[in-house]
């Protein structure tokens, strides 16, 4: 028998568990059945800010049947264990935000659960409440902590002050992202069963099972042994699975236990939409010196993003979009003064880009604000700043890698058809009245992996397992939630092992079976755990070649007879590995300078869109995605992450807008927030370049928050080169773009 | 005043049932609770999704808008009722092949969809099938894999 | 789900005698119920404030489309699918046509109906105002009998209907006096497909020699219901297609319409794409459109 040979990385393998996709068959939490399980919901604060004077539990209901929790019933911390751990898991005394959790009812009857929700009345004392980031950092309230501050960065290279008296040039802007709903098709939902003698065990959609299990600790005051998270098959998250889970598991887990039922807790549409995270609004203030020739003299930066009632993920978010505020270009003098706020909207969280898609629209707006004033395209501006090999990177990242942005933009360019199209358009628009169009671009970098010392802080463990047939189980607690995870790391491992790709299988997310390999986020999973399946998987190969049952040189017979004589000899065979960071990588916290990540993906989007002037609604017609991503593992699925994230980005810039009103959603259903249905996208033409990280499994990088980060200033680019109207707002809606025509 | 429940006789995937349920019960929940077929899924509960669907006497509908005492006697299709035992159906084998599902959650809604608009229309335009898979939202895929499944598929 | 389903009741009559005995007996007590697309959203929310209804989906009396010299006539439960395919429609009527295929998707198309369209009286209903301007009747039945309404007179405030409450709406019968018009319609939505309208026109028009000696305009969703545009028609009938003439239209036609901020759009946004909207049909078939700007 030959040796297996074949490539598995770089291939489009079908993914692992699609059979079960488009059969059906798949089982997602609201499908899961537990014999006398009851059902559960939540009592919501109805207004913004107030002190809860009393809680009554009104009408002709049989309130004996029903199990009832309140704040006074939690036997732990009542907090969501996160980073500030400041947000309860129930509501007492005070509500910061509508809709915050206050009560909790379980029944076996569904439909009367829903008369008793509607029988519960908060009465609330009302409070000022802030719902804008200027009243927050006016202080016309305090709300949180001091001062409405939850976190403050300075990322400071060179300095800026030095540079204002000798520039050409000073251009200023001030740009505004909007709220955005992940969306996922699945709502949230968690299943719990819970009691004195088992401890506590919730099932569910979720993101990141270790950080359900912390904050599980913290709620009942349990050893770790004592909870168990298991991760049910999850129908998208996008970073809105990443730590709300943590809240609804708490309430289904303190309702089993008190009713001693197994509880399943499960968000219709209009609560989830109403009541859980979404993308943090922002407002960024640029003020850049160049020269004539265009060069970017110095770059300050004010980044100020809404975080809510609560601290949760802000300060990480804001981070991220700090980090990536001053963009893929070389600049001597940067300053980037960042503040995360506290509104009395609800928590504002995780959502693919995490803080990143807003620094970049402001940037890549300002850029082409920049290059308008000196007097060049907007790309010529870009090509004199680019960040070369040896250059430093707001942070004074030097860029050890190959890095040919140059030649990206000329490339992304030519598949666009760009300059052609620019000349066309401007003869087109000279004589259509009523349908312009433009094209535009920008150009950005994502860095993968969680940011500075924070991949060194998760430690994060992989194992893998072989049978006695020789097949393989890796153990991560990263979850598959559509991007492709269990396909990317079985081929990674069958990879390494040189095994059929069918051959390996991933063990359910379950916190007592898989070791903690982080959260699934911060296109991490990919590139960071990705490389620890490799190196786990090279060291199972390893104990096999040590113990003299293979060769370095083996067919699968081999390997399946070598597993099958070491697992009768040794009782198992499994190899773990630890996350160690690449060699010369240093980041400093207390002066945010250093390695921010990694390993960063580059990219240039270029959108082509026509404006209606009868409508002012804006469509895009074209539009291509060009990104470097070290090694492609799975081209289709990859393709599909960046086509996908292209469309969310798209909905971010033209369609998703979050009505509030005094910090309630009022369009929380599907109807009334609009994403994109399958007949408002353009074409979405993906291509890769590929230049392989070595610190990456085969050289891959990550891509998964990458394509939110382009689409959004690219079409804003492309609106003004339509009309000629500069628009710095985005959801940009008709409704916007006609006032501002008409202003 | 509390309604009684009634019984519906229909078909669901070739078998006939008897089902109790109040009146106003959603189909999605009856074939879902009652009758455990879980693969259409509540993705949003008013029609705007489709998540939920399925065929009724051979016609695309959201189950979550139909109630159940308007289904006596119809003909229902799930997407578990699609394959043919072990064998696909080209528009599921399809999906596979391009990469048309990743999370998972609109893929039985969507390939009920496609199958619905191929039997209307076998060959249809990327215009077509954007237009017959416009109920059908997908968070994941920007839908660009759907549309090369759904063109791969009619060419089998 | 939030609705208390125990609550809810759904009677299924055998045929339309029945349906309307139902209605006769127990005046105000059974409301009819179509196919399902707007009120089980309601139910869906727990905002169905009304419990007990009458199936009409499957009454045999309410089907099916026929066609004489002079007219066309829908039964209430021809659904947006079946109005889409029908050739004659295709024809004759293909503002209807049209609007139907905007309304919802292909699953809301297949259970959506044309009478329950009229009946749920939404000013944002797509197909309404294409009913108006090709001036449809349509007929009431009770169990005392049947009489033909005006399309135009039915909806008289916001989901307000001239119709009693023994009566169902039977039929709708479109006079087949379209082959001389010019038809153009419309739709402005929160995206391309599956979209609740923002505004909407439909608009017949009878032009020669850019002289405009017929019109019939209606609007969606910028008035508390589905809303025929008379004084706006009355301005521009015998008029020259011209800048003046466009710029009195747009006159008239602000001062007719009274649209509403809501989570969908501003009254700004409506009045002022409304008057784009008709500007851009006059032009269509006149002189060159001039944006407002």
């Amino acid at each position: 028998m030959s040796t297996n040979q074949t490539q598995i990385v770089g291939q489009s393998i079908q993914r692992k568990e699609g059979r079960d996709k488009v059969t059906g068959a798949m089982r997602y939490v609201d499908d899961l059945l537990f014999p006398e399980m009851w059902f559960g919901a939540t009592v919501r604060s109805p207004i913004a800010r107030g002190r809860i004077r009393s809680i009554e539990f009104t009408g002709n209901l049989p309130w004996h049947e029903f199990t009832i929790v309140t704040a006074k019933d939690i036997s732990g911390q009542n907090c969501t264990a996160l980073i500030l751990d400041d947000q309860p898991c129930l509501a007492d005394k005070f509500v910061n935000h509508a809709e915050e959790p206050v009560v909790l009812l379980a029944h076996p009857d569904k439909y009367l659960l829903e008369e008793a929700r509607r029988a519960v009345k908060i009465d609330i004392e009302p409070l000022p409440a802030l719902f804008t980031m200027d009243d927050a950092l006016n202080q016309t309230e305090i709300i949180w902590g001091d001062d409405n501050v939850f976190k403050t960065f300075l990322v400071e290279k060179g300095n800026v002050d030095d540079v204002w008296a000798s520039a050409d040039f000073i251009v200023e802007g001030e740009y505004e992202t909007g709220a955005q709903e992940q969306l996922y098709i699945e709502p949230n939902g968690m299943i719990a069963m819970a009691n004195a003698d088992d401890g506590v065990t919730v099932w569910g959609s979720l993101q990141c099972p270790y950080y359900v299990h912390k904050a599980l600790l913290k709620l009942f005051g349990l050893p770790p042994d004592k909870v168990r998270v298991i991760q049910a098959a999850t129908g998208g998250g996008f970073g809105g699975k990443e730590e709300y889970p943590s809240m609804i598991a708490g309430h289904a887990a303190l309702l089993a236990w008190k009713a001693g039922k197994p509880v399943k807790l499960i968000y219709d549409r209009a609560e989830d939409m109403a009541a859980t995270t979404k993308r943090h609004p922002s407002r960024t203030r640029h003020r850049t010196a160049v020269n004539k020739d265009g060069k970017l003299l110095a770059m300050d930066i004010e980044f100020v993003i809404d975080g809510g009632a609560y601290a949760t993920l802000s300060s990480v978010v804001l981070s991220r979009g700090t980090i990536h505020a001053a963009g893929p270009y070389a600049c001597d003098n940067v300053r980037v003064r960042s503040k995360a706020v506290a509104t009395n909207h609800p928590p504002h969280g995780a959502f693919r880009g995490f803080g990143a898609p807003q620094s970049i629209f402001a940037l890549e707006r300002h850029l082409n604000k920049v290059a308008a004033t000196v007097g060049l395209r907007p790309e010529e501006l870009r090509r004199r700043n680019f960040l070369h090999e040896g250059q430093t990177t707001a942070t004074g990242q030097v860029i050890r890698e190959k890095l040919d942005l140059d030649g990206l933009l000329t490339r992304a360019l030519e598949l666009s058809d760009y300059h052609a199209k620019k000349e066309r358009f401007a003869e087109h628009n000279a004589t259509n009245a009523t349908q312009k169009k433009g094209i535009g671009f920008a150009t950005f970098l994502h860095g993968a992996g969680f940011t500075g010392s924070g991949e060194r802080f998760l430690e994060s463990v992989v194992g893998i397992e072989a049978t006695a047939t020789g097949n393989v189980c890796i153990l991560v607690a990263s979850t598959e939630i559509g991007q492709g995870t269990n396909t990317i790391l079985s081929q990674i491992a069958a990879e390494a092992l040189r095994l059929d790709y069918e051959m390996i299988e991933l063990a359910q997310p379950d916190t007592a079976n898989v070791p903690n390999s982080g959260p699934t986020v911060a296109s991490r999973t990919c590139m960071i755990v990705g490389k620890l399946v490799e190196s786990a998987a090279l060291g199972l190969k390893q104990t096999l070649v040590q113990s003299g049952l293979l060769t370095d040189d083996y067919s699968l017979d081999e390997w399946r007879q070598a597993c099958a004589i070491y697992i009768a000899e040794h009782g198992a065979l499994k190899s773990f590995s630890k996350y160690e960071a690449p060699p010369n990588i240093f980041w400093n916290d207390e002066t945010y300078q250093g390695d921010a990540y990694g390993a960063y993906a580059w990219a240039v989007y270029v959108a082509e869109v026509t404006v209606n002037l009868v409508t002012y609604e804006t469509r895009v017609d074209d539009f291509v995605a060009l990104q470097e991503v070290g090694k492609v593992i799975n081209p289709v699925l990859a393709a599909g992450q960046i086509e996908g994230g292209v469309a969310q980005a798209i909905g971010y810039a033209l369609y998703e807008n979050v009505v509030w009103d005094n910090g309630t959603m009022r369009n929380n259903q599907m109807t009334n927030y609009i994403m994109p249905t399958s007949e408002d996208l353009p074409p979405i033409r993906v291509f890769f370049e590929e230049n392989p990280y070595t610190y990456g499994p085969s050289g891959a990088k990550g891509i998964g928050e990458l394509p939110m980060d382009g689409p959004a200033p690219a079409i804003l680019n492309a609106i003004e080169s339509a009309i000629g109207v500069r628009v710095n707002c985005i959801p940009l809606l008709p409704e916007t773009l006609m006032k501002v025509m008409n202003a | 005043m509390t309604i009684e429940k009634i019984t519906i006789d229909c078909t669901v995937n070739h078998t006939a049932h008897s089902i109790r349920a109040y009146p106003m019960a959603r189909l999605l929940d009856v074939l879902r609770e009652g009758l455990r077929l879980t693969g259409m899924k509540e993705g949003c509960g008013e029609g705007e999704c489709g998540a939920c669907s399925v065929l009724l006497n051979g016609e695309l509908v959201n189950s979550c808008l139909v109630p159940v005492a308007q289904v006596s006697g119809a003909n229902i299709t799930t997407i578990e009722g699609i394959a043919a035992g072990d064998q696909l159906h080209a528009v599921q084998q399809s999906f596979l092949t391009h990469g048309g599902a990743q999370c998972g959650i609109c893929t039985p809604g969507m390939v009920l969809a496609a199958i619905s608009l191929l039997e209307r229309n076998p060959n249809p335009t990327e215009a077509d099938v954007r237009t017959g898979l416009a109920g059908n939202l997908c968070r994941c895929t920007g839908y660009m894999k759907i549309f090369a499944a759904v063109v791969e598929a009619c060419q089998k | 789900m939030r609705a208390y389903l125990p609550a809810y009741d759904l009677q299924t009559p055998a045929n339309l005698a029945e349906a309307l005995r139902l209605l006769a007996d127990a005046p105000g007590v059974w409301k009819p119920f179509a196919g399902g697309t707007d009120l089980m959203v309601l139910l869906e929310a727990g905002k169905l404030a009304h419990k007990q209804f009458i199936s009409l989906w499957h009454l045999p009396e309410l089907r099916g489309i026929s066609i004489t010299d002079d007219s066309i006539t829908l039964g209430a439960m021809t659904t947006y699918s079946q109005v889409q395919t029908h050739p004659i429609l295709q024809r004759e009527f293909p503002l209807l046509c049209q609007a139907a295929s905007w309304t919802g998707s292909v699953a809301i198309q297949n259970r959506g109906t044309i009478g329950g369209n009229i009946a749920n009286a939404s000013p944002a209903a797509d197909s309404l105002p294409a009913l108006l301007v090709y001036e449809a009747e349509l007929e009431l039945v009770s169990a005392r009998g049947a009489r033909w309404v005006s399309y135009q007179s039915f909806h008289t405030g916001y989901k307000q209907m001239a119709m009693r409450s023994d009566e169902l709406i039977k039929a709708i019968r479109l006079p087949r006096t379209t082959n001389q018009w010019i038809q153009h319609s419309r739709k402005v939505g929160t995206r391309k497909a599956q979209a609740i309208s923002k505004v909407c026109i439909a608009a017949l028009a009878k032009i020669e020699n850019n002289t405009i000696h017929d019109i019939r305009l209606a609007f969606g969703s910028v008035a508390p219901g589905p809303l025929r545009c008379v004084q706006t028609e009355a301005v521009l009938k015998s008029r020259a297609i011209d800048d003046a003439t466009i710029k009195d239209a747009r006159s008239a036609l602000a001062a007719e319409l009274t649209p509403i901020d809501d989570i969908r759009s501003t009254a700004e946004y409506r009045l002022r794409v409304a008057g784009n909207l008709l500007a851009e049909f006059l032009a269509g078939n006149g002189i060159d459109f001039h944006s407002d700007r």
